[in-house]
Parts: structure tokens; sequence; C-alpha cells
């Protein structure tokens, strides 16, 4: 007892260095763990399908081939896909932040009445998820407006949201008053004072903000399946749906179209990864 | 000179009625959005809930409160909660304590950790749809690995989905993978806003590495945790694409057939088509989502660590 206390005071060099090898051994398990669902789909991939079927399982495929790719690209239509997902998520993303920044600034700098009721209407929204509301939102966009199977279909219901609103009204109530009233003397408006100096101040949450809602456009499986039928039309993530549907006995399609949609996400993942984690942490750290 | 004292405050209402007109305007863009697709569908929900709908979509007759006593009672809404709940209480506590573990081994200072961060946070950037059709690799028919190895010793063949005991544990683990990557990153910022000295006071003072994780690490990590457990029983109470991709129809014996996907059910796959039973249960989700959110503030307001 009086040993392991006096060692776990000032470890020995051998101990720390066991400790050490521990931990990187339990890192690696881990990793190991955490990343063989993704290493198995593009082994699979790799695979004609009836090797997948086949036992013993192939975990390192000898000779693989890449035509899954080609005819998830090809047969699969992937490509229309991918490119619909881009537009429909470019467009989501650019409006909720646009709408976002307006209403905000509203929020931080301007008086007028009902601020209050209207601050509590953005906040109410927090409340009503979409899943609450596709029956009656599918009536009126499909029945009513006929515009299933389109852009404005997928992309207008969610061109505001509460919480953009609010994440940077929060932000925009930090930015120092006095740098509104020298603005106001140099002549500056409201709009060339939030354009010229709370946007750029607000950067990084604008930027976190962007990110978030790329990924979560970009990631939307419910309301696309039920508005889309053509798949001229259909994001990627319904295309995975349709990949596997369709092609029972190419099992090795599905799973070279899975990756085709992850690598994008990944991508961004890797060169946006600080936003990210602002965009994820943001509320959770500062309470 | 006495005119003038009257053309500033002039000038200051102009301004000020023109600072009103452009903060509506402003406002404007997001108002619309909420109102034509938050608000007002949410009203028709619940109205559309209280009338019985032809399978064609046309409104046959009133019948009130009625439809909601139908819905609550009836077999197909109290197995889609019971389902419901089953999935929340395994992929809640199941996504925290894992992103816990994953954050505190991830928490040190050791050459490369960086790419062990990144390696844990993968997944969230995978999708439900990406995610759920790359647990087909394990829990696939026939080509699923799990099921090939725990199957291996006994003499049937072992299908998660299609066993109704195993299917919603089946999607619960590929829903908890898919979380895992953003519960760790948050979890991890948690811990790295845990002050060291803190930490090292207490090592001083003679505390083993699970007192101080018990008495310091995990109070101060509490508001994270909260955030995250709220995030994670909404995300649960609204799951669907796991449902859909790896389940279809919800599952064998409906097994899986959470709430969301019930109402989709209802409404959406042909044949079925009940807009009023689903509204119906569409507004009752919503009072539960909205008891849920205003009851866990509440209730762990009072037992969380805000500092000071």
């Amino acid at each position: 007892m009086a040993t392991e206390r006096a060692m776990s005071g000032r470890p020995g060099r051998g101990l720390l260095i066991a400790k050490r090898i521990g931990s990187y051994a339990l890192l690696v398990a881990v990793a190991f763990v955490v990343l063989f669902p993704i290493y198995i789909t593009v082994v699979n991939s790799l695979l004609p399908t009836r090797e997948i079927l086949a036992r013993p399982p192939t975990f390192f495929p000898t000779s693989p081939r890449f035509s899954a790719y080609t005819e998830a690209f090809g047969a699969g239509h992937l490509g229309r896909y991918l490119v619909n997902s881009f537009i429909v998520t470019s467009l989501i993303t650019a409006g909720q932040v646009g709408t976002a920044i307006l209403a905000a600034y509203a929020f931080a700098f301007l008086d007028f009445p009902l601020k209050r009721t209207i601050f509590f209407a953005f906040l109410a929204t927090l409340m009503v998820p979409f899943e609450v509301t596709i029956v009656s939102n599918y009536d009126t966009i499909v029945n009513k407006l006929g515009w299933g199977d389109s852009y404005q279909a997928l992309v207008l219901p969610f061109l505001a949201t509460g919480f953009a609103a609010f994440l940077l009204r929060q932000t925009f109530l930090g930015v120092p008053r006095d740098l509104r009233d020298a603005a106001a003397l140099d002549g500056y408006g409201h709009l060339r004072f939030l354009g010229r100096v709370v946007v750029p101040l607000a950067r990084p949450t604008i930027a976190a903000l962007s990110v978030f809602s790329f990924l979560l456009a970009w990631n939307q499986y419910l309301w696309p399946l039920i508005v889309t039928n053509d798949e001229k039309y259909r994001t990627v993530q319904i295309g995975l749906k349709a990949l596997r549907g369709e092609s029972l006995d190419k099992l090795d399609v599905v799973f070279a179209g899975t990756i085709i949609a992850a690598i994008p996400i990944f991508v961004l993942l890797i060169v946006f990864n600080k936003q990210l984690v602002r965009g994820l942490t943001q509320g959770a750290v500062k309470g | 000179m006495t005119a003038p004292t009257n053309a500033p405050t002039l000038v200051r209402r102009r301004r000020r009625r023109r600072e009103v007109s452009l903060a509506y305007l402003l406002v404007l863009p997001s108002l619309l959005v909420f109102a034509l697709f938050a608000f007002y569908p949410l009203v028709r929900t619940f109205q559309e809930g209280f009338y019985l709908v032809s399978p064609q979509g046309e409104r046959i007759r009133f019948i009130g409160f009625e439809q909601y006593r139908n819905v609550l009672t009836s077999e197909t809404f109290r197995n889609s909660m019971w389902v419901t709940a089953k999935f929340v209480l395994i992929t809640v506590p199941g996504g925290l304590i894992l992103g816990v573990a994953l954050a505190l081994l991830a928490h040190r200072q050791l050459k490369g950790i960086a790419i062990f961060r990144t390696v844990f946070s993968s997944t969230v950037a995978t999708s439900v749809a990406v995610a759920s059709v790359m647990w087909l690799t394990l829990i696939g028919p026939q080509f699923g690995l799990l099921n090939y190895w725990l199957g291996r010793e006994g003499a049937e063949a072992i299908d998660l989905l299609q066993d109704p005991n195993t299917a919603l544990y089946a999607v619960a683990l590929s829903t908890i993978w898919q979380n895992l990557g953003a519960v760790f990153i948050i979890m991890l910022a948690g811990l790295q806003a845990v002050p060291d000295d803190l930490l090292e006071a207490a090592r001083i003072d003679g505390a083993g590495s699970w007192a101080r994780f018990r008495y310091i690490t995990l109070p101060m990590l509490s508001p994270v945790l909260l955030f995250a457990s709220v995030i994670l029983t909404l995300n649960a109470f609204q799951a669907f694409g796991q449902i859909d991709l790896l389940t279809p129809g919800g599952g064998p014996l409906k097994s899986t057939n959470v709430i969301v996907y019930d109402i989709y059910d209802k409404a959406f796959r042909g044949g079925s088509s009940d807009v009023g039973v689903a509204s119906a249960t569409a507004g009752l989700l919503f009072l539960i989502l909205l008891a849920l959110t205003l009851l866990q503030f509440r209730f762990l307001e009072r037992r969380v660590f805000y500092g000071n």
C-alpha cells in the first residue's frame, strides 16, 4: 500500500512508459471499434455482392474493384442526387443565415412596438418540431400549392429558424453600443452598420452557424422523402434509400453510394472542424 | 431663433418612424416562414385531428376530442409510445455514457491525441441515412457481421432486424453510433472547461481518480450533460430515418414502429392513408415534446452546477 502511494505520487519511469503504452492500446482499440462500420462499408463497396454474402466474410479485399462507384453514378443517378443536395442545402443555409442576421439585428439594435412578443414567437418555433407539422405542411405545399417534386418544396419551409436568430441576437448584443453611435456620426445607416461592422465582428458565430445549418440541411430525410418522387429532385439521402430498394442483388453499389454520400460532409468536417465544434458546443459550455 | 426648436423633434420623430419600419422589415422574412410553415400547420394539425378524414383526404365529419380519445386508447398508439419510450431509454443513456467515456479517454496530454479526437468525432459527419446503411454491414439480413458472429455458436441463423425481440435494439445501436461523434465533441469541450488546478488540488489532497471524477468532473460537467440529454431525447422522439431504412414498415410485429414512423405510416404510406388519425397523433406528439422540454429543464435545473 505504502509503496503504491509513493509510486502514484512520483511514478517511476518504467511505470510511466507502461501506462502510456496502455493508454495508446486502449485508444487504438476504441478507435478501431468506432471506425469499424465505416471500414467494412468501404470493403464491401469494393467486393462483388456474392463475396459480400460469402461466409466467412472478407475483411481485406485482395482484388478490389471500383465498378460499384461508376455504377452508383451511372445507373444509380448519384451525380444528380448530389447536385440536388448541394442546391437545396446551399439555398437553405444561405436563407437561414440571411434571415437570422436581419432579424437578429432588429432584436439587438432597434426598438419597435411588440418587440418582446415577436421575439417570443421566434423562440416558440423552437418548440414546434417539423415532424409534428409534416402532415399539414404536405397538404399545403403538395396538395394546395402543387409543389411536389420541386426545389421550392424542399427549401422554403426551412428558410428561417428561431435558433439561428436567437444565437445571432446573443452575439450581436455583445457588440458595443458605442460602435453604433460612432458609426452613426460617420453617417452610417443601420444597414451599412450591419454589413460593415456587425457582421464582420460576428463572423466566427456566423461561420459556425453556417456549417451547422449546412450539416443539418444536408442530412434531412423525412421531408425530402415525402415531397420527392421524381429522381430529378431527389436528394442524396433519399437516393440511398432508392438505391437500397432497387438493387437487392447489387449490395456493392448501395455501399459505394453510401461512401459517396458521406464524403462531402467528411470533407466539410475536416475543413471546418473548428466551426463545427463551436456550433455544436454553443450554449452547451457557456451555459 | 425660436423656430428651429421644433425641427429636431420632427427629424427625430421621422427617424424613429423609419427605424420602426426598418425593424419590421428585418423580422418579416423570418416571421413569414414561421407563420406559413410552423404556426399555421400546427394549428391545422390540431384542427384536422378533430375530423374523421377519408382516405382521399376529405373531411367526413367533425368528431372532436373523440378522435384523440380513440388514438390514445388504440393499440397502435400505445405500442408506438412504448416503442418510442424504450428507444429513448436505450439511446439517451447509452449515448451519454459512451460519449463521456470517449471524451475522458481523449482528454489527455498524449502525442498524436488529435488524431484520436478526429476519429472519435468522425461519426458526426454521417447522416441518418448514411449511418443506417453503413450499419447494414453489421445488422443487415444475410450479410450482417453481427448476425454472423452471434449466430456462429447456435444452430439457428440470427437476423437481428427480423426478430421482434432484437430489432429495436439493433436500430438503437446504429443510432447511438451515429450520435456518438456529436456527443463526444460536446463532452470533450465540457471536460476542457474543468479547471486543471482544481483536479490537481484534489489529487494532492489524496482523492483517487474515481473520486475526482465523481465529485469534481461530473458535477462540473452537469450543464453539458443536461444540454446533450435534452438534444438526444428530442432527437430520439423524432427518430424516423433509421426505422425507415433498417426496418421499413415499422419492424417485425411493429416492434420498431416509433411515433413519427406511425404518423408517416398513417398519412403517407399508400393504402392506410388516414390524415385525421395521423394529425391527432402528431398533435399528441407535440404536447409530449412540449411537456418533456419544460419538465426536463425544470427538473434538472435544480441539480445542475452552473458555477458559483
